[in-house]
Parts: C-alpha cells; sequence; structure tokens
C-alpha cells in the first residue's frame, strides 16, 4: 500500500451496549489495554497513538486516555470525522507507521452516546423576532418544514434515489437486510442487539422515514474498539505467536465528496465509496468476488443495499437481485456484516471505524467463534462519515 | 396584509410570483441556495444570482413519520431536479403522505406557505413543491 506494509498486531472492541456506570475513558481503556494484551505489547511499545471521538471531542481524549493506560509521551492525535471517526484515527497511526515515524502504535475509537433519540433533531427553537441568519438567511429551523436533513430521512432518500432508477429495489428489499442483520447479530456475543426478527416484523415495525422501519434503523449507543499497529519490519521480530496471528492491511484508503449538482442538498453517499473502493481494490490487488466477508457502513438498511452495488460487491444496478437471493447472508456468495451491522451490533460513533475492522481481523484469525466465516482469508471494510469522509480497508490473512 | 419575511433568502417574495434563486458560478454554472466563498466544483470565484424554474421532477422522497419537534408527521420529504438546472429539497404538499401516491419521476410545481409568526405579527413563508395536475 504505501511506503512500508503496514499490519494489525492486536485487536479488541468492547461489547456494544448503553453502559450508565462507566464514562468514555473507561470504555476506551479497556479496549485499548485489551488491543495491547492481545498484541503481546504494552503502553511503552506504542510510538504514536490515534484517538477518536465525536462526543467529547474537544476535550484532548487522546491525552486523557494516556492517563489511565500510560503517559509515555508519545505524539497524540485526536481526531474527529464523523461516523468516520475511528478509521481516521486508525490512518493517523497507519501513515505514521507507513512513513516510518512510528514501528508501532494504537488506534482507539471511542463513544459515549447513551439514549440520544433521532441524531440531530434539537433543532434550534424559533426564535421570537425573525432575523435572517446564517448563510441560508434561514429565520428558523427549516427542518421539516423544507424536506429533511435529519438521518433516517436522509438515507431514506438516498435509497428511493436507486430504487427509483433500479429494476427490482423496493420497500421488501431494503428490509431484507435489516432481517439479515439481525439474524447474524443472534452469533455476535459484542452486538448490541442479538434478536432475531422476520421480515414481516421488520416492514411492520414503527415506519421512521419510509422505507426504513425502526428496525432498518441502527441504535445509538456506547462502546470502543483499539488496534495496534506494526511495521512489516518490526513485526518479523517478534514471536511466531504474534506473527501468526498479525493480519495485512493491503489496502487503507480516505476519500471526500467530489462535487455533484445535488449534494448541496442531499449528501452523496455513493461517489466517495466508489472513489474509495476503486482505490482500495488497485491497492490490494484484491478484486471484489475475492471478498471472504465485508463489513460496510449499514447506518440504515437503505445504504447497505446501495453499497452493495457502489463496492461492486454485485452487478451494477442489481442490489435488489443480490439480496433477494441471499448473496449477503453468511451462507451466501459475498457474506456482508456477519457481525450484525450497524443496524443491529450498535453504532457508537467514533469507535464504529475499528470495530468494522476488528470484526475483519478476528474472522482472518480464524477466532470469530460461533459466527467465524470458514476459511476466509481477505475481507473489506468500509464506513462513511456524512459531511463526508469514507474509508475502506483491505485485510488479507498472510505470513511474515 | 401581514408583513412576510422568506423563511431562507433564496425564497424571493418580493419580486413578482414567490421563486428560487441560486448563486451561480461564472467559471462552472454551478449552483448554491447559500453564501460560497468560492465554487466547490471549480475553486473560482465569482457569483451571479440566477432565477430557478419553479417546476420540476422529484429525483427521489421520503415520507417522514418520526421527526424534530413541532413537525407534523408524517410529510413528504424529495429532492427535486428543476427544469433547467438546479436540485433543491422541500416538502411535498397536496399529495397523500402514502408511497401508493408519490413517486420518483412525479412532475412538481413551487408552492408556498405560512409556516410560523413572530412576536411582531410576521409571517414566515416557507417553499414546497406540490403535483401538477395530469402527473
Amino acid at each position: 500500500m504505501a511506503e512500508r506494509d503496514v499490519w494489525i498486531l492486536g485487536a479488541s472492541m468492547t461489547a456494544f451496549r448503553r453502559y450508565p456506570d462507566k464514562d468514555l475513558i473507561d470504555l476506551g481503556s479497556e479496549a485499548a489495554v485489551d488491543a495491547m494484551r492481545d498484541g503481546g505489547v504494552s503502553i511503552h511499545d506504542m510510538d504514536v497513538l490515534g484517538a477518536g471521538n465525536l462526543s467529547e471531542a474537544a476535550s484532548g481524549v487522546g491525552q486523557r486516555l494516556q492517563k489511565q493506560i500510560g503517559q509515555t509521551g508519545i505524539p497524540v492525535y485526536n481526531v474527529a470525522n464523523a461516523c468516520a471517526t475511528g478509521a481516521t484515527a486508525l490512518r493517523c497511526v497507519i501513515m505514521s507507521i507507513a512513513s516510518g515515524e512510528a514501528e508501532m502504535g494504537l488506534a482507539v475509537g471511542l463513544e459515549k452516546m447513551g439514549k440520544m433519540g433521532l441524531l440531530g433533531a434539537s433543532a434550534r427553537s424559533d426564535k421570537k423576532v425573525f432575523t435572517p441568519a446564517g448563510r441560508y438567511g434561514a429565520v428558523m429551523s427549516v427542518e421539516g418544514r423544507v424536506g429533511t436533513t435529519l438521518m433516517p430521512g436522509v438515507f431514506a432518500q438516498a435509497g428511493m434515489e436507486y430504487a427509483g432508477a433500479n429494476e427490482g429495489v423496493g420497500f421488501e428489499q431494503f428490509a431484507k437486510v435489516a432481517e439479515k442483520n439481525h439474524a447474524h447479530s443472534t452469533l455476535n456475543p459484542l452486538a448490541q442487539y442479538q434478536k432475531q426478527f422476520s421480515l414481516d416484523e421488520v416492514m411492520n415495525s414503527e415506519m421512521m422515514a419510509y422505507p426504513n422501519t425502526l428496525l432498518m434503523c441502527c441504535p445509538t449507543g456506547d462502546g470502543a474498539a483499539a488496534m495496534v499497529l506494526v511495521s512489516e519490519e518490526r513485526l518479523k521480530t517478534l514471536s511466531d505467536d504474534q506473527r501468526s496471528r498479525a493480519v495485512k492491511i493491503s489496502a487503507s484508503v480516505m476519500t471526500s465528496d467530489p462535487w455533484t449538482d445535488s449534494d448541496q442538498v442531499q449528501p452523496d453517499v455513493n461517489t466517495l465509496t466508489r472513489n474509495a473502493a476503486k482505490k482500495a481494490y488497485e491497492q490490494s490487488g484484491v478484486d471484489p468476488q475475492d471478498l471472504d466477508l465485508v463489513e460496510l457502513h449499514d447506518c440504515f438498511a437503505t445504504a447497505e443495499l446501495l453499497h452493495y452495488d457502489n463496492l461492486g460487491l454485485c452487478a451494477p444496478g442489481e442490489a435488489g437481485k443480490f439480496i433477494d437471493e441471499r448473496g449477503p447472508w453468511r451462507d451466501g456468495t459475498i457474506p456482508v456484516n456477519v457481525s450484525g451491522g450497524l443496524i443491529s451490533k450498535g453504532h457508537p460513533l467514533g469507535a464504529t471505524g475499528i470495530a468494522n475492522l476488528y470484526e475483519v481481523a478476528t474472522h482472518l484469525r480464524g477466532e470469530a467463534g460461533a459466527r467465524q466465516i470458514e476459511g476466509a482469508t481477505v475481507g473489506l471494510t468500509h464506513v462513511i462519515g456524512l459531511g463526508s469522509a469514507c474509508v475502506v480497508h483491505v485485510l488479507e490473512k498472510a505470513t511474515v | 396584509m401581514a408583513k412576510q419575511i422568506p423563511i431562507v433568502d433564496y425564497l424571493v417574495l418580493d419580486d413578482g410570483t414567490p421563486h428560487l434563486v441560486a448563486n451561480e458560478s461564472e467559471e462552472s454554472g454551478a449552483l448554491y441556495f447559500d453564501r460560497r466563498n468560492a465554487d466547490a466544483k471549480s475553486g473560482e470565484d465569482g457569483f451571479c444570482r440566477r432565477r430557478l424554474a419553479d417546476t420540476g421532477v422529484v429525483r427521489t422522497f421520503t415520507i417522514v413519520h418520526r421527526a424534530a419537534p413541532g413537525v407534523t408527521v408524517p410529510y413528504v420529504s424529495a429532492v427535486v431536479d428543476l427544469d433547467g438546472g438546479g436540485v433543491v429539497k422541500a416538502n411535498i404538499l397536496n399529495v397523500a403522505a402514502d408511497p401508493d401516491y408519490v413517486e420518483v419521476g412525479m412532475r412538481v410545481s413551487l408552492t408556498t406557505f405560512i409556516v410560523g409568526t413572530d412576536d411582531e405579527g410576521t409571517e414566515a413563508v416557507a417553499f414546497a413543491y406540490e403535483p401538477i395536475e395530469g402527473n
């Protein structure tokens, strides 16, 4: 990928839950310490720390974390990049190692959201005297009055645009995505919810923003994920056990939105994903059909369906057919979100972009227990933060 | 008649019939509803004002059932491709908030409605779209 290959040495995540008795740093510490234990190393081996968090982003989260897991004076990068925050923290560490500035580093994504309800729904109160403000000269909140920009509606509109342009895509196909991910989550003890629902139950749960029902929307929650990354050179000096469990990062790509004629009113989640995927496949030499599993950003069921097409997991325009034929089920042609995905595993924003790598790496190590995809050797992770940022990683089981 | 003010400044109420305007990049022709420092498409500065068409086609939509506090549900939110250029997001009025009655490709036209009144009696006017009869 870059000047120097980078490997995953240790990986961990907390179960995604609501943790009323733990604070943000408790969760981050738990994942960080466990990732270092998993890699057989300590904080004294780390040359760099990347810390990804949104809810307390201005508070020096990485330094607060150091005070609980070890203050060794290494550089700390605190990053916030919407739902791609964790993956961005990871990339800070990858870039530090690839550039030769560091040999080993720790990336932590951590978030404590609690039960927030609709993100962005706390619209500002209307003014007593209408006064134009901001770049649009708005006199009051426009949410719900001039369309919707809340997440369920934004992703519903993204899905309906695809449905309008492609045959065989509708409410039922979107609902099948959630049916699958809830079913997958029953095998994942780290998932926030582990309950199976029938297609009828998914389609008849409370409608949030058509076609996304409640069971097609990810929950808010708390959790953390962490990874220890290492240069290939340093990895070669480590023990047989450490080397045999290490996972190669064959591609690491980040993109943002190129201009489109509609992105000022409706985020375009497709173009930057397609751009990132294309580059990741080129960087890794991996073809989509080579993938043994994919963890992609299913914040809403409509989003997952789009990304089958965006990531090349199905033929162009055939995402509906792909889910109808059970292609992304764990026993399908390319298993997608065998963790349960954001819809059921949960989506603590800052943790998500590392938790998805944890899932794929765990399968490549053959350590995923009941949900193991047998014989998995190559996987892809994808995350999107609206605004937008997209990060795609390709991971491979390899020897060094 | 009460004093009126548009909910956003790209809705023009005081120059003929209500209509939308956009800032058009002199370099690329890209259209923006908000104030821009430079054109996100070309990177160049320099803008002029352009009146947008009152009619267009629904590119996509959703029907919102759970919304921000104070917003009446269900309602239809849509992205509309305007005739002659420009893409806008707004509610669709005068149609059942039911997927059987709204569809991608539906032709719509601009309409306005009073969305609130402030303590001085000024009415805020919002814009939306409604189906063109004969769809």
